[in-house]
């Protein structure tokens, strides 16, 4: 199975929505891949700069309802050919949260004094994801172990490597 | 123990259980535009599976970009198009019969109670105005339905939104959820299927309910669902006429997907919509909403009229009320985007396209347009925009520009004064 983790950039806000992850301009583009530039193009978020701060980032760590708005994968896809394949929230919208599933990402949901945890180990922070054990180890300024729950329907498709293949192997 | 309308929805559409908090559904119909359906075909196509479950239960429209605006989009068509051609999709609809999906596929009679539906567009929610389950999915969920005709949900959790009182003149059914997506915030029915019963329900038409509808993904809810009555039977009437003797026995068997009196419900909500005044947004979330009263003065630069939230006949109707035999202000720029052919032509014959154009708005051909920013319409950094769309993301209509929200009313008294006014006052 894939290996879920890397190093994680915060984004310190509430309803961060899917046209800040990645505005409607840029759907008129036909492949996932020439998405990757305008990743996080439209968030304002004091001192963020996407051209800077995603290099080298693999995990997003972020606080409720993160990917509201519109059904669009592509908020999931520009994520993905940046290379970043875990989001942690507080909660997430309802048709993000599917679209990470369904592309074999993970969006792990942890309740807030978690999160605060999360944001509380400074600006460095490395994750690694134990799907099986369902825990996630993040190395800050100390490290810690955080337990998660995953919905095994969910787990299913991340392992099938997505809804296609799972559907198309099942139904 | 009784059941919601979703959960009767959900039975009897069920095709798998994968755990007691999934279930994989059997879809109605797969609805499909050209942002987010050219990546499935493409995706499908690669993959050696560029099949389709059915191609009467496929609906296809090119609507969000049309006519196209620069090569990219172009292909966007072409690729709907060309695939709607290849597999015989019975209902695909491209220039002069194309408009705003989530108005032109109700009006050809496409959704029906008990229905389920999804597309990939978040506003798929409105088609639970006809007592259906409707959602919005992203490209993958499309993808296996165009495929297979199955989606998965999560088991539903319902909640009751009693909506009692009356409205008075110059408030509608946006002016109530606004309130009530104020009320609940923007994740305030995540996960949620929010059900709109009580006497203003029941007393609005079919467009109102859709308006009522399309919002409800702003709170976070997964659909938007009205009872089917006979106002649902009257509107689809053309439609099922040779189903049903009668509009009575119509209205007698959709009675099978109401709510039992006993459904459990997870939360309630009970409001009393008679004092209730026009709502604009402010800020950047759909929740961020005030009384028109304290937004009064603003001055806008844009006005917008159209969408699937309220881009409708009765929409137009009711800003053509307030612009008869009056002239916007010069500073404002109005647009309206007639969110059908039948609507556009339903207008004309009522000489509400004329009333528009003596007012001085442009009027655009049927399309999604300024909403998202993607094609006409777009505004330049700092502009701001009264519109009746649905969402006021931060750089949704252009980079840098702002979106207020609001009533078609509330916009018209708008585009009149300038600035951000009351509608009660120039009725």
């Amino acid at each position: 199975m894939k290996e879920f983790g890397g190093k994680a950039l915060f984004l310190d806000r509430n309803d961060i929505n899917t046209d800040e992850i990645i505005p409607a301009k840029y759907l008129t583009e036909n492949t996932k891949l020439a998405l990757q530039p305008f990743i996080l193009e439209d968030l304002k978020l004091g001192g963020f700069d996407p051209r800077k701060d995603i290099e080298g980032k693999g995990v997003i760590i972020t606080r409720a309802n993160f990917g509201c708005g519109s059904s669009r994968e592509h908020a999931v896809w520009v994520f993905e050919v940046n290379d970043i394949n875990v989001v942690i929230a507080e909660s997430f919208a309802r048709i993000f949260r599917q679209n990470m599933y369904n592309c074999g990402m993970l969006a792990i949901e942890l309740p807030k004094k978690d999160i605060e945890t999360l944001f509380g180990l400074g600006d460095t922070v490395t994750i690694t994801v134990d799907m099986a054990a369902c825990t996630l180890t993040a190395k800050g300024s100390k490290k810690v172990v955080i337990s998660f729950n995953l919905n095994e329907f969910d787990k299913n498709l991340v392992e099938a490597g997505g809804w296609l293949a799972y559907a198309d192997k099942n139904y | 123990m009784g059941k919601t309308i979703a959960e009767k929805i959900f039975a009897a559409h069920l095709r798998d259980t994968p755990t007691p908090e999934n279930v994989i559904l059997d879809i109605d119909v797969v609805m499909c535009h050209e942002i987010t359906t050219p990546i499935a075909i493409t995706d499908l196509e690669a993959r050696g599976m560029d099949r389709v479950f059915d191609i009467t239960k496929i609906k296809a429209v090119i609507d969000h970009v049309t006519p196209s605006k620069d090569s990219k989009t172009a292909t966007q068509g072409k690729i709907l198009r060309d695939w709607a051609r290849r597999h015989k999709i019975v209902d695909f609809f491209d220039i002069g019969a194309n408009g705003v999906c989530h108005a032109l596929f109700p009006e050809k009679g496409f959704v029906r109670p008990g229905y389920t539906v999804i597309m990939g567009d978040s506003h798929t929610c409105t088609h639970g105005a006809f007592g259906a389950f409707a959602a919005g999915v992203g490209t993958t969920d499309l993808e296996v339905g165009i495929l297979k005709g199955v989606c998965s949900f999560r088991t539903p959790e319902t909640m009751r939104i009693t909506i009692s009182g009356k409205l008075q003149d110059g408030v509608s059914a946006k002016d109530v959820i606004l309130f009530i997506i104020k009320e609940l915030t923007v994740n305030g029915a995540t996960d949620k299927i929010m059900e709109f019963v009580g006497p203003v329900v029941e007393a609005m038409s079919m467009e109102a309910r859709m308006t009522l509808c399309n919002m409800a993904i702003e709170a976070g809810a997964t659909c938007g669902i009205c009872l089917p009555d006979r106002v649902t039977a009257k509107y689809l009437w053309p439609f099922i006429k040779d189903q049903y003797e009668s509009i009575d026995l119509a209205v007698e068997d959709f009675v099978q997907w109401h709510s039992d009196p006993d459904a459990e419900y997870v939360k309630e909500m009970t409001l009393d919509v008679s004092k209730l005044v026009p709502q604009v947004t402010f800020g950047y979330k759909p929740d961020e909403v005030k009384d028109v009263t304290e937004m009064e003065g603003t001055p806008v630069d844009q006005v917008y009229i159209g969408s699937c939230t309220n881009g409708r006949i009765e929409d137009l109707r009711s800003a053509a009320r307030i612009l008869k035999g009056k002239t916007i202000a010069a500073t404002v720029r109005g647009i309206l985007s007639p969110a059908t052919p039948k609507v556009y032509s339903q207008a004309m014959e009522e000489g509400i396209i004329a009333i528009f154009m003596e007012a001085g708005f442009c009027v655009t051909n049927p399309t999604c347009g300024a909403c998202l920013g993607m094609s006409n319409g777009v505004l330049a950094e700092g502009e701001i925009c009264a519109s009746t769309t649905n969402r006021n993301f931060n750089g949704r209509m252009g980079k840098g520009g702002i979106v207020h929200l609001m009533s078609p009313l509330t916009a018209a008294a708008t585009a009149v004064l300038g600035h951000i006014a009351d509608p009660r006052k120039l009725l």
